[in-house]
């Protein structure tokens, strides 16, 4: 028989240091108790050393990493709060509930907070459905859980992504973030503060739900992962939107010290976290936990993770207030221990002690440094010869194809089933570079984005993350925003393999290294790991970039669609003969291979300054960043929605002309100028030292019609293109 | 004119009525609570939209026995305004209030867009600022916004001129291609006899600033205040 330690899933190494710090042999309750709080999902072990490369600070940061989200200041005292965070596993098995409570987590961390939610986006990343199977289903549970829980609980859920690779067929991605806002005088913070004040647990009943999700989380899917649905939490949004309710309304009065959310690992992670951060002790009786079942252990009580519920630490002397509160909202909250001093996290049963630890030792898992290896297929793919692929015959039919892919085609089937209005902030919806929203009572606006690209990551660790955050900043500078922070969900393989370990370790200082030239601090984040399957081994490397941007003028908020006919089209940024990681290449060509395309992030942020800067000079009338499928994709998306056309001519270069077209070459915008502003626009371009190119005439043809070297390569009804683009998720879903 | 928003658990949308109550057309504005019953100092109330109580059993059948409910039915035999939006139209439906049903949309999926409705009858207190056949373009949002009732009742609604809003295309064509989610004769908002309950699935309070789309939405709350206005008070 494996010893308990073992069961809990602790190595020889991290139970001899356990048996340090308690000096004595644990009992199997706190055997349990380290086990959770050891695992990786709370302890990130193997992480913790690489986020030291992460810039955390900067003149906007109030709040960087280690509060249950990251706080940034936006002026008039005021301040938005945010976080990305994973729900992989649970969704794999039970992607309705997976999904639904992973929404619910991060909301309540951004509660927390002190702050009212906003806003909600998500990261999704499937297999392409074939036929009737698993995917199918898959991917409509995970969409219904998102919508069902935001849609109840009133938060827009104003952007994301689904993106389609083959590798996350057994081990799909679903990332939510959350945002929230509030005064500075508002902010909460995660710690037991005053010994004597009273730890209270208010929300939902405590059940046999999620026992052991935060493990679960913590080691790869197979087949017997079907048996671990009793780890997969139940949601239940209406609780939330009564606990959102009656927490701001609570938090408003002067009753509250600390405020902790109960995610993973529940009432022993919430309870050891906040002692710990306070230097201080808690002491908690299992009994007066309200549970909703007979018969539950200490140590089952300790660490499920039964869905809407808060850990609020009270003055001592207001616990009746506070419970007022909460009966008006037909909520219950209940005192179950108190703030000590001597530092232990002590639970008893009645009178009974049942684990007695030092609160710090649980909160700081031992580091596990590894080192990493670089990967085999590296080698083969970075070698890759652009120039061995053939140049297609018929352009025409090369764009009806790539506007039709999954990952180009139009999200439309996806995000109208969410409520992406509520709350009545929102300005740009789901479709746009970003969401945008605006604050009500000034004249401010905040944008908000997901990005991940699992693909360039794969092919490159460092030169893709760096992209995927550079293309994340891009979509805030189209919409007239200056990006602020940065949250980051990092989804990996086992990190015990050498190779994955290299990916995640390039990966971070690709991110790290972009955020400081960016100037877009890391504030939040969270760390998937063990996303693997044994058929289809590793995910993609996918990191998550959550990123919030300020408009300070809303008169500034900038959309893709061209808006006038007449209006001249340029390009920001240079072309290249790049194709290798293109979405082009894989979709046309069936290759996923070659090197990701080249980016200078000094020249990164120049652009992007450059193209902020013109918009708030309100010389720009349309703007969008040119991505995925290259500078003929973001053609069409300009164009769709709109009676529109456009006259493009390609300037001659001796690049082959699918890279022209479809190839991914970084820090380029596409934007749209009126006539009358088109010279000083030229000549703040050349001030500015920034590359630009005249390409065509927005026109109400309703045709894109693309030239070069004197002859057509494009010619396509807008009406056509848009309703290829739109029906690819309706009929793949069907 | 003062406005009551009637606040259920759950309904996440009063705090959006609240605001244009309050900010956009500058009305004296507060919550009616769900254990309220004192309505004497209200002359207008808007049952918001939302989730009241989860839309456990089906929308709007636990509200409809809140004690707020029956002060509710009084305020509306007294001939004032109610104006019930989205889940507040369910609630009018399951109180009584309003004749027909609600049922889930014919995808059987949640539906949020912008959606054109038609104005059927501009000679009511809630329309009177719009023409008829006037087109507006307004939200939707909802998972059962079926509109159901039988050939009789349709019939009566016909009658009387009680349907106020059909959804219609752009160009103001209304027929089943037009129809988001299945309901009988396109219907989007309807009346009671005595035209002062209106319920309505889109969400006028979305589209009443044009920051957000388009200000159309306005001229429900608008028309509102003016018939308040000159029934001379």
């Amino acid at each position: 028989m494996k010893p308990l330690w073992k069961e809990a899933g602790l190595t020889q190494k991290e139970y001899d240091l356990l048996l340090q710090h308690l000096g004595r042999e644990p009992n199997p309750t706190e055997t349990a108790l380290y086990g959770v709080m050891w695992s990786e999902h709370c302890g990130y072990k193997n992480t913790r050393p690489l986020f030291k490369n992460f810039p955390t600070t900067g003149p906007r940061i109030l709040q960087g990493p280690g509060e249950n989200a990251g706080i940034v200041d936006i002026d008039d005292d005021q301040v938005i709060t945010f976080k990305v965070e994973s729900h992989n596993h649970p969704s794999a098995i039970a992607p309705f509930q997976g999904a639904a409570t992973g929404v619910g987590g991060i909301i309540r961390d951004i509660l927390a907070m002190g702050a009212k939610p906003i806003g909600v986006l998500n990261s999704l990343h499937f297999a392409t459905p074939k036929g009737k199977g698993h995917t199918k289903w898959l991917i409509s549970e995970v969409i219904r859980g998102i919508g069902d829980y935001g849609n109840c609980i009133g938060i827009p859920t104003i952007g994301g992504e689904v993106r389609f690779a083959e590798t996350y067929r057994g081990n799909p991605l679903v990332n939510a973030m959350c945002v929230g806002l509030m005064n500075k005088s508002e902010i909460q913070t995660a710690s037991a503060e005053g010994p004597g004040n009273s730890l209270m647990i208010v929300g939902n009943l405590t059940g046999r739900d999620g026992i052991g999700g935060a493990s679960f989380a913590s080691k790869e899917l197979d087949e017997t992962n079907q048996e671990d649905r009793g780890a997969v939490q139940v949601g239940d949004p209406f609780m939330e939107k009564l606990l959102i309710d009656a927490c701001l309304e609570v938090f408003a009065k002067d009753f509250v010290v600390g405020v902790q959310d109960m995610g993973a690992a529940g009432i022993i992670s919430s309870t050891s976290e906040t002692a710990s951060k306070a230097g201080n002790g808690v002491e908690i009786d299992v009994s007066l936990v309200p549970t909703r079942e007979a018969g539950m252990s200490p140590a089952e009580i300790m660490i499920s993770e039964s869905q809407e519920r808060m850990l609020l630490i009270v003055k001592q002397g207001r616990e009746d207030e506070v419970n007022a509160i909460f009966h008006k909202w037909d909520l219950h909250a209940v005192v179950i221990g108190n703030v000590t001093n001597d530092g232990f996290l002590r639970v008893k049963e009645g009178d009974v002690t049942v684990a007695e630890i030092p609160a710090a030792s649980l909160t700081d898992a031992p580091i596990i440094c590894r080192v990493g290896k670089v990967p085999d297929y590296l080698s083969k793919t970075q070698s890759f010869d652009e120039s061995s692929v053939s140049l297609p015959d018929d352009m025409n039919a090369t764009l009806q194809k790539l506007v039709s892919s999954p990952n180009i085609a139009s999200r439309r089937w996806v995000y109208r089933q969410y409520d992406h209005m509520v709350q009545t902030n929102t300005v740009v919806r789901p479709g746009g570079n970003t969401g945008v929203l605006r604050i009500k009572g000034t004249q401010k606006a905040v944008t908000f984005s997901t990005d991940a690209n699992g693909r360039y990551c794969y092919l490159n660790p460092k030169e893709g993350s760096k992209i995927v955050i550079a293309e994340a900043a891009r979509n805030h500078i189209a919409s007239g925003a200056l990006p602020i922070a940065v949250t980051d969900g990092l989804n990996f393989g086992n990190p015990e393999k050498p190779e994955i370990f290299y990916q995640l370790e390039q990966s971070i200082l690709g991110i790290s290294e972009a955020c400081r030239v960016l100037d877009t601090p890391i504030i939040s984040g969270n760390a998937s790991l063990y996303n693997e399957t044994p058929d289809q081994g590793a995910i993609y490397p996918t990191p998550v970039i959550g990123m919030a941007g300020l408009i300070k003028n809303v008169e500034h908020i900038t959309t893709k669609p061209f808006k006038r006919a007449g209006d001249v089209v340029f390009q920001v940024g240079d072309f290249s003969n790049e194709i290798g990681a293109s979405e082009y290449l894989e979709v046309i060509h069936g290759k996923i291979s070659g090197d990701v395309p080249k980016i200078e992030l000094a020249l990164e942020k120049r652009t992007q300054d450059f193209v902020l800067n013109a918009i708030q000079k309100s010389i720009i009338n349309s703007a969008t960043d040119i991505g995925d499928g290259g500078l003929a994709i973001a053609l069409t998306e300009c164009l769709y929605e709109t009676k529109f056309g456009a006259s493009i001519e390609i300037p001659e270069s001796s690049y082959r002309l699918d890279a022209l077209l479809f190839g991914e070459a970084q820090s380029r915008f596409l934007l749209s100028v009126a006539p009358d502003n088109m010279k000083t626009f030229q000549s703040y371009a050349e001030q500015s030292n920034i590359p630009i190119s005249k390409l065509g005439i927005v026109n109400s043809s309703g045709n894109l019609r693309v030239r070069y070297q004197g002859e057509s390569v494009i010619e396509q009804d807008v009406t056509t293109l848009e309703s290829m683009n739109e029906a690819t998720f309706p009929e793949m879903m069907r | 004119m003062k406005f009551g928003v009637l606040n259920f658990p759950g309904s996440n949308c009063a705090e959006d009525c609240f605001h244009v109550l309050d900010k956009v057309v500058n009305q004296p504005t507060r919550y009616f609570w769900h254990q309220e019953t004192n309505t004497t100092d209200l002359d207008a109330i808007v049952v918001p939209g939302g989730f009241s109580y989860g839309d456990y059993l089906r929308p709007g059948a636990i509200a409809r026995f809140a004690p707020a409910m029956d002060a509710l039915k009084e305020f509306v035999e007294k001939g004032k305004l109610v104006i019930g939006i989205c889940n507040g139209f369910q609630i009018l439906t399951e109180a009584g209030l309003l004749p027909g049903s609600l049922i889930k949309n014919k995808s059987v999926k949640f539906l949020c867009q912008d959606q054109t409705i038609r104005v059927e009858n501009a000679k009511t207190p809630f329309t009177q600022k719009f023409h008829k056949h006037e087109l507006l373009m307004t939200p939707i949002a909802h998972n059962e916004g079926n509109y159901y009732i039988d050939d009789e009742g349709l019939a009566e609604l016909e009658a009387h001129h009680q349907i106020i809003f059909r959804y219609a295309s752009q160009d103001g064509t209304v027929d089943d291609s037009t129809n988001p989610n299945g309901s009988v004769s396109n219907i989007a908002g309807i009346c009671n006899k005595s035209f002062n309950v209106l319920g309505m699935m889109p969400h006028p309070e979305r589209n009443a600033e044009s920051l957000l789309g388009n200000a159309q939405g306005i001229k429900v709350f608008e028309s509102m205040i003016l018939s308040f206005t000159n029934s001379g008070n």
